[in-house]
């Protein structure tokens, strides 16, 4: 119990006092994760609003292999981007295994049908309201979809901040196809890893703590987000 | 160039083994006033939209005498009962029918303050949309196909869900529209607003045109019975 309480303390102390080690490798495991959600956004994002807004054959079939892939295991996908990316494999000649980069692409395709199916399923609902007055004003099929998305960016932000959720807190892709390489692609997850089977629980500690306020932070900056574009409505006061 | 007369010929609609609308020829020419009259489910909304074009009939067709394809969706435009409010400004709602119409941006600015002025909107501009009370919302809806300058416009029951206020200004806005050379084709079933309203009247019963007159003779004299029914009162189906 008193190592406990002393291992606390000392992961408090590198928080408060800003370690060096630490902050590097938290600035990292963000720059990674935005980077890779802001691609899977770019990609996602436009993909959900046109899979609500077009009817094509194979349309079902499209919604339910993005559905799927939603619980795709980051194991798996770290597995099968190592083997692309390795000397020997057909991408191998990008240099990119165990790269910051490689791990950028690892999260997006974990964070890409998250994004995808659920504003999917988001516009969907949002198109039934739509699609007759859009058509009536001449719009488009490109201009509802951006209609869409536009109109719908407020609960958007919160599947963005979804996505983020799941990248920031991956951890077996990014240790595949990173390498855990210090000072290079060392991130929260997988230092909280290497130092807890290593005993060092200070820091693997402080790096859960930072992962939890960056948690309520995204929270509270989705819903930041949401109030933000909505309309405001007069407060009802009873009695 | 005009896009008007429209041609309904043989226009039929079909669900469940029902005909939603039967055989449906008419002509629709610039001028008048034109009231579609008919209790609920008579398929006023239904030949509403299949004017519009938001609706392909299975049987017949819709087809506009003048104009080229590309003016027979631009020059004409349709209010909803329920109209959907985008998630902007009023501003921003009425500059989005402009945009999409790619009216160029000094041109678009005039428009939408003439058509808020005229429409008594022009205090909400920065307002969000969504605040607006129902009535405000449907003259917003106006607005915003008004600044379209549509040669016809479709009204498919604009005031069903409006307090008497509300029903005046609307109705006094769409009058304002037809004295500026826009043809109407509204739905109602309120016969004191078709009264007010109409210059002719398409009666519509069932699917099917049941008479088709100037407003003065169908309300003075309807020729057939259930026109003559559904102006006493009584309940049709």
């Amino acid at each position: 119990m008193s190592d406990l309480a002393e291992a606390f303390g000392l992961a408090l102390a590198l928080v408060v006092s800003l370690d060096a080690g630490l902050v590097e490798i938290v600035g990292r495991s963000l720059a990674i994760s935005l980077a890779a959600v802001v691609l899977a956004s770019a990609i996602g994002l436009p993909l959900g609003a046109a899979i609500a807004v077009w009817r094509f054959p194979g349309r079902r079939v499209v919604v339910v292999l993005l559905n799927a892939l939603m619980a795709l295991p980051p194991v798996f996908v770290g597995l099968m981007l190592y083997v692309l990316l390795s000397r020997a494999g057909p991408l191998g000649f990008l240099g990119l295994l165990f790269t910051p980069a490689a791990m950028v692409l690892a999260q997006c395709v974990l964070v890409l049908p998250i994004v995808a199916a659920l504003s999917h399923r988001l516009l969907r609902d949002l198109y039934q309201s739509y699609r007759e007055q859009l058509c009536s004003l001449g719009a488009s099929l490109p201009q509802v979809a951006a209609t869409l998305l536009w109109d719908a960016r407020a609960s958007l932000a919160t599947v963005v901040m979804a996505g983020f959720g799941r990248a920031i807190a991956e951890v077996g892709a990014v240790l595949i196809v990173g390498g855990n390489i210090a000072h290079a692609t060392r991130v929260m997850t997988t230092t909280i890893a290497l130092e807890t089977s290593k005993g060092n629980l200070a820091l693997a500690l402080a790096l859960g703590m930072v992962l939890v306020l960056v948690a309520i932070g995204v929270s509270a900056i989705a819903a930041i987000l949401s109030g933000a574009v909505s309309p405001r409505r007069t407060a009802v006061r009873w009695g | 160039m005009a896009i008007l007369p429209l041609e309904l010929s043989e226009v039929s609609l079909h669900a469940e083994g029902r005909a939603l609308l039967d055989a449906i020829s008419l002509r629709i020419e610039a001028g008048p006033k034109t009231i579609i009259l008919g209790a609920n489910g008579a398929g006023k909304s239904l030949l509403l939209r299949v004017c519009h074009g938001l609706i392909t009939p299975r049987g017949g067709r819709a087809r506009w005498l003048g104009g080229d394809a590309a003016e027979h969706r631009t020059r004409q435009a349709m209010v909803f009962q329920d109209p959907v409010m985008l998630r902007r400004s009023v501003h921003g709602n009425v500059a989005y029918g402009l945009a999409i119409h790619r009216v160029p941006k000094p041109e678009r600015e005039r428009r939408i303050a003439e058509v808020l002025a005229s429409t008594g909107l022009a205090e909400f501009a920065t307002r969000a949309a969504a605040t607006l009370s129902g009535g405000e919302q449907q003259r917003l809806a106006l607005a915003r196909v008004w600044a379209l300058q549509p040669e016809v416009l479709f009204l498919d029951e604009p005031t069903a869900s409006l307090d008497p206020g509300a029903t005046a200004a609307v109705e006094a806005i769409v009058e304002d529209m037809h004295a500026q050379g826009c043809k109407l084709v509204m739905t109602t079933h309120d016969m004191g607003q078709a009264r007010r309203l109409a210059d002719e009247v398409i009666f519509l019963h069932q699917g099917r045109i049941d008479e088709r007159a100037a407003a003065a003779d169908f309300f003075a004299s309807p020729q057939s019975e259930t026109a003559q029914a559904f102006l006493e009162g009584k309940l049709l189906w």
